[in-house]
C-alpha cells in the first residue's frame, strides 16, 4: 500500500500537516485547528461560496475550503482582519433573510446562529430586508420555511450525488436566486423526497423541518448550546485513519 | 468610593412585551450591589414619564408606531450611551412578523373580519399613536451603541454586559451568555 505524501504549511504560525489532495480547511480541521466555515460540509465537494472560510495565504485571501493545501504555504485565519470580514457576512446573511431564533425549531442547532455566537455578533447591522417569503407546508411529515435559506446547496448536493433524486435545486440569479423543489406544482408533497434522506440531515440553517418533532429537545440543551461551534466542528470533521475512532 | 457620582440610567420598552424587563429584575439580589453603582432616570421602575440627561439607555422592543420614534429619539438626545436590549430591539422580532403583510389588510382581519368579533372597528381615537406601515429594529432610526441579543436575554448575560459597560470594558459576553432565542 503506498502511503499520501506527507507535508507541511504554516497555519497562524504552526506547522500542520497535510495529504496530497487535501484542501487546506481539510488537513487544519484533521489537526485540530478550526477555521470558521458555513457551506462547507466534510461529507461534500466543497461549494466555496460563503466564504466564512476565507483566509490569507501567502497575503492573498483565499477560501480554505477549496485552496488545495501545499507544502510551505503561510496561512493566516485567526486574525482580527479576517474576523471582522466574517462577522460582516454572518450579519449580512442574518439581515438578508427572516432570521427570527426565538421562533425557529433549529434555534440552538443552527450553524449560522452558532457561528454569530462564535464571532460574537450582537446584531445584524444593516437595513432588515425582511423578504416575503410563503412556507411549504404541503407534505405530511416536512416543513420547508425558505425564509430562513442562505442558499448553501448543501441539500442540492446532498439529494443529487447521495439520495440520487434531484429534490431541490436553486433557481432565479442574483437577488432573486431561491430555493425550488423538483415538481410541476412546485410543492415538496409532489417530490420523492423521504425522511431517510440525506437531504433531510444538511441544512445548516432552519429551512428543511421534519415535523412533529419541534421543541423534544428544549432550547438550552441543544448542540451548540452545549459547546461552541468551534469545538463543535472539530469532532465532526473527519480524522485520518490513524486518528481516533468518530463515528 | 461612595462619593463616586453615580450613572444615571433610563430605561423602556417600545414594540415590546417587558420581557427584558423582566430579565433585568431577573439579575435579583445583584440589584443591590448595582443600585450603589447607577441611578434609574425614566423607566417603568420608577414611572418618570420623560427623560433626562443620562449615562445609559437601555431599550427593549422595535419602532411598530409614531410614539415608538419620539420615545427612541428622546432617549437618543439624552443618553450618552444607547443600549438595544433583545430580539425585537435588534431585528423586529415578533411584532416584525407582520412586515411581509400590508398594514390595513392586518387590520382588516384583526378588527372586522376575524370569525367571533362582534361590532368590531378599527381604533381610531386620536391618542392612539398610528402604527407604521412596517416595524423596523432600533438601529434604523437612531445609532445604537451596544446590542444585547436574547428573547429576552438572560440575567446573567445583562448583568455581565452591564458590568463590563460601568467598569470601562468592552462588553463582552461570551459563550453560554450569547444567545439569540
Amino acid at each position: 500500500m503506498e502511503f499520501p505524501v506527507s507535508d507541511t504549511f504554516q497555519l497562524d504560525g504552526k506547522p500542520v500537516v497535510f495529504e496530497t489532495g487535501q484542501t487546506v480547511m481539510q488537513a487544519a480541521l484533521a489537526a485540530g485547528h478550526y477555521i470558521p466555515h458555513l457551506c462547507y460540509h466534510p461529507e461534500f465537494k466543497p461549494h466555496g461560496s460563503c466564504k466564512l472560510c476565507t483566509v490569507k495565504v501567502n497575503g492573498r485571501t483565499a477560501a480554505s475550503c477549496t485552496m488545495p493545501a501545499e507544502a510551505g504555504l503561510e496561512v493566516e485565519s485567526d486574525i482580527d482582519e479576517l474576523n471582522a470580514l466574517r462577522r460582516t457576512l454572518v450579519q449580512m446573511l442574518f439581515a438578508e433573510g427572516n432570521h427570527f431564533c426565538p421562533s425557529c425549531e433549529k434555534s440552538g442547532n443552527c450553524v449560522l446562529q452558532a457561528l454569530g455566537y462564535d464571532l460574537e455578533v450582537h446584531s445584524a447591522g444593516f437595513r432588515h430586508q425582511f423578504p416575503d417569503r410563503p412556507l411549504d407546508a404541503s407534505h405530511p411529515d416536512i416543513l420547508l420555511d425558505f425564509n430562513r435559506c442562505i442558499l448553501c446547496e448543501l441539500c442540492v448536493n446532498a439529494s443529487a450525488e447521495v439520495d440520487g433524486k434531484h429534490v431541490f435545486a436553486l433557481a432565479g440569479r442574483g437577488n432573486s436566486k431561491h430555493l425550488i423543489v423538483n415538481a410541476e406544482s412546485g410543492l415538496l408533497k409532489d417530490t420523492n423526497i423521504a425522511l431517510t434522506d440525506k437531504a433531510m440531515s444538511v441544512c445548516p440553517v432552519g429551512v428543511i423541518i421534519k415535523k412533529g418533532v419541534g421543541f423534544s429537545t428544549p432550547i438550552g440543551e441543544r448542540r451548540y448550546d452545549q459547546r461552541p461551534i468551534s469545538q463543535q466542528a472539530l469532532d465532526d470533521a473527519p480524522r485520518p485513519p490513524s486518528g481516533e475512532a468518530h463515528d | 468610593m461612595t462619593d463616586k457620582k453615580k450613572l444615571r440610567i433610563a430605561t423602556t420598552s417600545l414594540a415590546g412585551c417587558f420581557g427584558c424587563h423582566m430579565s433585568v429584575l431577573d439579575i435579583d439580589e445583584r440589584l443591590f450591589p448595582l443600585l450603589e453603582l447607577v441611578e434609574f432616570d425614566r423607566s417603568p421602575l420608577t414611572d418618570i414619564k420623560h427623560c433626562g440627561p443620562c449615562d445609559i439607555g437601555l431599550v427593549e422592543g422595535g419602532i411598530c408606531n409614531a410614539e415608538n420614534v419620539h420615545v427612541l429619539r428622546e432617549f437618543r438626545k439624552n443618553c450618552k450611551v444607547l443600549i438595544a436590549i433583545g430580539a425585537c430591539a435588534i431585528n423586529g422580532g415578533l411584532p416584525a412578523q407582520r412586515n411581509h403583510l400590508d398594514l390595513s389588510s392586518c387590520l382588516t382581519e384583526v378588527y372586522l373580519t376575524e370569525p367571533g368579533l362582534v361590532h368590531g372597528h378599527i381604533p381610531n381615537d386620536p391618542e392612539l399613536p398610528l402604527p407604521l406601515d412596517k416595524v423596523h429594529p432600533l438601529h434604523e432610526v437612531v445609532k445604537i451603541d451596544y446590542f444585547i441579543p436574547g428573547c429576552p436575554p438572560s440575567a446573567d448575560a445583562i448583568w455581565k454586559f452591564l458590568t463590563d459597560l460601568i467598569a470601562g470594558k468592552t462588553p463582552e459576553l461570551g459563550h453560554g451568555l450569547i444567545k439569540y432565542d
